[in-house]
């Protein structure tokens, strides 16, 4: 359903709520967009006109530094204006309901909102009450989807590796609680990788999740052997209500990515991480600043990524494909 | 004007020629061409040989400085431009093969200035036809045509380069 919602009738992007529906040709085309937006970081006026005069509203009822940030910095890029409501100091904390925030804004003439909320759906239902112009894009919402992080990923796994096709990708860590992780695995499959595996616990899997297309392990080493993208999650400690781990060191025991451990990858594997980052915890400092790392290049592809959304996502309807 | 008319190997010669006249001209020091995607990177591509410049020819994609996306959005076919990081105070020639409205002209400017401030921009293009919407000329030109207002004419290629004569759906 959230895929009919995403495209126009033409099959182009309206909104971005989720990976779940989107065929391989329009996740391709949004990286092929990225790449064209990240040759931009040569110019000195780091800023192109195709959004002038669009006002984005970064809608974010959870805290995040790094996606608020990217969005804001990708949406004046476009040179679109922009601004980020923090909403512990709005007047959501006075009682005012989330549609009655999102018709005040309407009224201010905005054109897209960029959502983030602790509730999965939040964007999904945004979408379906907003103006028919207004394009929502999901910043991540509840245990559901991260789609910008999942796209940033691929396109920095497309940068470093060419192809799809041959990799070995492991997600490792808290995969229950991990928007992030389910976007990577649909977005993963969609791209067509060979292998998509999960490294966790059982107490951090959610039931069936071999039905997403993973091969599951609950052994690190076992689950490491002859992958090339390593990908590690952060340990949601917010977000568990109840006592899923022994101890944060006992996990690190077991499932921290450590150099000993990364050398039973593929020795050129790389490694990714959404941030924040536990240090000790999910990764040792040494891996987290180490030669394989991708993590700040994450960040910096995540302008670039968050511009390709934006900039499809506000095509005029019916407009040339 | 029929298209069968227009010989582009003779019209680069005279592009060439008379683009040295302009360089001794306006005294441009050590040049950089720039190529708009996609005609007139065919285009820059052999006055970059027969000016026999050294340095790599920059590539320019003026994609997201257009001033329809609003009315038609995105070239989906983008690509990044590629320019020498600094472009203050160089001599630029920038080449397109077809001269038409002059808005892909000012998208290009923009973009280039976005790099830098150039010290001068010389345009050179080999087709010039009517139908200019706004105040912005070549320097240099390879042939000047007149041509009724629903015809298009578009510079075909890379190898053989070519010309085709099409009509605008919905043109006036």
């Amino acid at each position: 359903m959230a895929g009919n919602l995403q495209l126009t009738p033409e099959g182009r992007l309206k909104h971005f709520l989720t990976i779940e529906g989107l065929d391989k040709t329009l996740l391709t085309e949004i990286l092929d967009l990225a790449e064209s937006f990240a040759g931009m970081s040569d110019q000195q006026v780091k800023k192109v006109p195709i959004l002038r005069g669009k006002t984005i509203v970064n809608l974010f009822f959870e805290n995040s530094t790094r996606t608020r940030t990217t969005f804001e910095l990708a949406a004046k890029r476009l040179s679109a204006d922009v601004l980020s409501i923090n909403i512990a100091t709005s007047a959501t904390s006075k009682g005012e309901s989330l549609l009655d925030t999102i018709r005040n804004l309407e009224a201010m003439f905005v054109d897209m909102f960029v959502v983030r909320h602790a509730l999965s759906g939040a964007a999904h239902f945004i979408a379906q009450q907003v103006a028919p112009h207004i394009s929502v894009i999901n910043a991540g919402d509840g245990q559901h989807a991260h789609p910008t992080q999942a796209m940033l990923d691929m396109f920095t796994i497309r940068q470093l590796k060419q192809d799809f096709a041959p990799l070995k990708v492991a997600i490792i860590g808290d995969i229950l609680h991990s928007r992030v992780a389910r976007s990577e695995i649909i977005a993963l499959n969609t791209l067509g990788v060979a292998e998509v595996r999960v490294i966790a616990p059982k107490t951090l899997l959610p039931a069936h999740v071999e039905t997403l297309g993973v091969t599951v392990f609950h052994n690190l080493s076992e689950g490491l052997k002859d992958v090339d993208v390593v990908m590690m999650l952060r340990l949601q400690k917010e977000r568990m209500s109840s006592a899923l781990l022994p101890s944060e060191s006992e996990y690190f025991k077991c499932f921290g990515l450590t150099e000993e451990k990364l050398k039973i990858a593929k020795p050129d594997a790389i490694v990714m991480h959404p941030g924040p980052i536990n240090r000790g915890v999910e990764i040792d400092s040494k891996v987290a600043d180490g030669p394989q790392s991708v993590i700040l290049k994450q960040v910096s592809n995540g302008i670039a990524v968050r511009m390709a959304v934006m900039a499809m996502a506000m095509q005029p309807q019916g407009a040339r494909v | 004007m029929s298209p069968n008319h227009i010989d582009i190997p003779v019209l680069i010669d005279q592009l060439a020629e008379r683009l040295k006249t302009v360089i001794a001209e306006r005294t441009l020091n050590n040049p950089l061409l720039i190529g708009i995607r996609t005609g007139g990177v065919w285009i820059a591509e052999r006055l970059h040989q027969k000016l026999h410049i050294q340095e790599p020819l920059g590539l320019l994609d003026i994609s997201f400085y257009r001033d329809d996306f609003s009315q038609i959005g995105m070239n989906p076919k983008v690509k990044p431009s590629q320019l020498p990081p600094r472009l203050e105070g160089r001599d630029i020639i920038l080449v397109d093969d077809v001269f038409y409205t002059g808005r892909t002209i000012r998208a290009a400017l923009n973009e280039i200035f976005d790099y830098g401030r150039p010290n001068q921009v010389v345009l050179a293009v080999l087709i010039q036809r009517d139908g200019k919407q706004i105040p912005i000329a070549p320097d240099c030109v390879g042939i000047q045509i007149e041509l009724n207002p629903g015809q298009r004419i578009k510079l075909t290629g890379p190898e053989p380069l070519g010309v085709h004569m099409e009509l605008v759906k919905g043109a006036a």
